[in-house]
């Protein structure tokens, strides 16, 4: 039922240290990888069938493929880890506990597609994981992994640690992109894309955190064991990460196509006494589903034809006690926050939003309120250059669909019916846990 | 924005108090920095988190200092320091308390937890207290949403909160006791985070544990039920019949979950 890979080493002692990481077979895949041709790595990334982990499934074999290699600039490799899509925490806990799984990947992904430096862009606001970071690439750089002439290769790599200063929009890869050369992290024009000018113009890869750490498991063991997990089109274990009303929440590592009814299974149900309301499937940016959707399996395709999308597995669980309308004026005050400004649609449009949530939440909304706020969701979706905007309206136009009678609720009720206590987890501990 | 987020931007803040702690050393280390990227303005960020390590907040002087190395004008590196959260124009106290209150960690407490905080601290959001120890700000998702509520101080996690153990917490960074993140280091000052955050490590990586509970839950239940991924060489794999993931029973007497914290138990099954 579970398969642990990318968490396999995280009970191990120290196991963020290079140590332990190779005690458990850490740095064997680079050997192999730097045996073998580069174009053979993309091939073998290629041929496991490993899709994006950050949310949008593409490919990454192909993202490698993309780059020219006959563009005469360097290549740049950029791992995103700027997790900070609202319910998403798996690239965190992974490079708290075992930053060489990532730092391998690096060098691999990156002399698969020749470049000579990559940048890893993590958020600024987790110190500790940049500082498990910062040792782990030093510590391979005094190993030999990283640096001039890698394992008597000729292959050169220069890894740079680098914090982000605390902006949504930077997990957005163009923006990071800008955010990567000391400007204001806002979206760019597509096309290009990175893959033909990227960083400083050149040809760029950017992955999730995810992702990489993925590539040393494929190449030391092969496309076919990878794509033995999963399901027909997305392949290969991936980290669930359950959060909220759950017994026991957490990273929990399975095949693709898990179902939402075994997880919460395995996590010891949904919160005693209670049931389930509503979840996110990947983050607040994929639109709500209901305890209907509890079987669907939790692949890009079965999330997708149930009218939302996997985004990044991160499945925030709420039960009857919560407030829906209340939770989408939270994450709507969120994007707005978190709107770089640089399109109208979503600036001028997640302010509005916010002020007709915050006037249904107290009650003092009306039925004509809902129809505005279709039309401004409306107005705002792939109106925009990056997909914050689309995140924006996926909660409210998902809500109204499953929710409708709750937001009517609201101002009949002349304010929100809900009490608020009653959500939290101190709720029935008593306030002394 | 709610009403209970609102900042006191009606107090104004001084645009220059003519003390800047920028020394040529300062200067040095941003060079070095510039010097670590194939384009020396890629180091904006770094240098700016290295300013409010030296000055508590991002200063005038940090930012002509900023522009000047990296031959921008002032206009444009402020540009860039305006936009982002954790680059701050007022001086921040000695610890930055944030608490999560982006949608699950609000459900789950976190809402509760800002206001007591408030109270408590006598302060509002992103407001530092008179003895210039705590500022306190909400935050949106910090990636630790199976430990919710979360909250953090200087960038480390403070997992499963409460009320009370949120005030404990405060009152212990006020008291000047030690104070520990359960999923990292023993607490530095916000300006020591920042030269860390800027790319100058103080070797403390080895603090703390490998994660907490919840990020071991799945692991572990693996480990009881002999679950594992598929072996490379043929297919599905029964599970080995010890029990263990793979050869390498050296490793067995000093499982990390027996350092991770079990003080919570509130989650326990």
């Amino acid at each position: 039922m579970l398969t642990p890979v990318l968490s396999d080493n995280w009970d191990q002692i120290r196991s963020w240290q290079l140590a332990s990481y190779q005690r458990s077979g850490g740095y064997d895949a680079l050997r192999t990888a730097l045996r073998m041709q580069p174009a053979d790595v993309v091939s073998a990334v290629k041929d496991s069938g490993l899709r994006g982990r950050g949310g949008a499934g593409f490919p990454t074999g192909m993202k490698w493929s993309f780059i020219p290699q006959d563009n005469p600039k360097p290549k740049y490799l950029v791992v995103n880890a700027d997790e900070s899509e609202p319910g998403t925490c798996k690239d965190i806990p992974l490079m708290l506990a075992s930053p060489h799984t990532l730092v391998e990947g690096v060098i691999i992904a990156s002399y698969a597609i020749r470049a000579s430096v990559a940048f890893i862009y993590v958020r600024g606001e987790v110190l500790h994981v940049v500082r498990r970071l910062q040792q782990a690439v030093a510590e391979a750089k005094e190993a030999g992994f990283i640096g001039t002439d890698i394992l008597g290769t000729g292959y050169d790599l220069d890894v740079i640690v680098h914090a982000g200063a605390g902006a949504y929009i930077c997990g957005e890869e163009t923006a990071l992109l800008d955010s990567l050369e000391g400007r204001r992290g806002q979206p760019r024009l597509r096309p290009p894309f990175p893959a033909v000018a990227g960083l400083y113009g050149s040809p760029t890869v950017i992955n999730n955190v995810e992702s990489i750490a993925s590539v040393p498991a494929i190449i030391k063991n092969g496309a076919d064991w990878f794509s033995s997990m999963g399901t027909e089109k997305s392949k290969g274990m991936t980290l669930y990460s359950l959060s909220g009303h759950v017994t026991r929440p957490g990273q929990y590592e399975a095949p693709m196509g898990i179902t939402l009814r075994q997880l919460i299974d395995l996590a010891g149900g949904v919160r005693e006494g209670h049931e389930l309301k509503f979840w996110t499937p990947g983050g607040s940016s994929t639109p709500l589903l209901t305890a209907e959707h509890l079987d669907i399996p939790l692949d890009y395709e079965g999330v997708g034809a149930a009218g939302s999308m996997l985004g990044t597995k991160a499945l925030q669980i709420f039960d009857e006690t919560t407030c829906v309308v209340r939770s989408v004026l939270r994450w709507t005050e969120f994007y707005k926050h978190e709107s770089c400004g640089k399109c109208t649609p979503c600036r001028e449009g997640t302010w509005w939003l916010v002020q007709i949530l915050e006037r249904l939440e107290h009650g003092k909304g009306s039925k004509d309120d809902l129809e505005t706020l279709l039309d401004l969701c409306e107005n705002i979706t792939g109106r925009a250059f990056c997909a914050l905007a689309d995140g924006a309206t996926a909660p409210i136009t998902s809500s109204i669909q499953h929710f409708k009678d709750e937001y009517l609720a609201h101002f009949e009720n002349g304010g929100c019916p809900f009490d608020p206590m009653a959500s939290t987890v101190f709720a029935t501990a008593g306030a002394s846990a | 924005m709610a009403e209970n987020h609102a900042t006191a931007t009606d107090v104004p803040v001084p645009y220059s108090t003519g003390d800047s702690k920028i020394t040529d050393t300062t200067i040095a280390e941003m060079r070095e920095l510039a010097a670590r990227y194939p384009v020396g303005r890629s180091a904006l960020l770094p240098m700016l988190h290295l300013v409010q390590s030296v000055e508590g907040r991002v200063t005038p002087e940090g930012i002509e200092t900023c522009a000047e190395i990296l031959g921008l004008t002032g206009a444009e590196v402020s540009a860039v320091a305006t936009f982002y959260t954790m680059y701050k124009r007022r001086p921040v106290g000695d610890y930055h308390v944030g608490v999560c209150t982006n949608t699950l960690c609000a459900v789950m407490g976190g809402d509760v937890i800002f206001d007591r905080l408030k109270q408590h601290l006598d302060v509002g959001n992103d407001e530092t207290t008179e003895d210039g120890k705590i500022t306190l700000e909400h935050l949106e998702c910090n990636a630790a949403c199976d430990y919710a509520p979360v909250m953090m101080v200087n960038w480390e996690f403070f997992d499963d909160m409460t009320p009370e153990s949120a005030t404990q917490l405060v009152d212990d960074l006020r008291d000047g006791n030690e104070v520990k993140s359960p999923r990292g280091a023993t607490i530095c000052t916000w300006k020591e985070a920042e030269r860390v955050l800027a790319g100058f490590p103080d070797g403390r990586a080895d603090e703390g544990p490998t994660g907490g509970k919840a990020t071991l839950a799945g692991l572990r239940l693996a480990r009881e039920r002999n679950w594992t991924a598929p072996s490379p060489n043929g297919g599905g794999s029964p599970a080995p019949l010890d029990g263990g993931p793979g050869p390498r029973p050296e490793d067995q007497p000093g499982r990390e979950s027996q350092a991770v914290h079990t003080d919570d138990s509130r989650k326990e099954d």
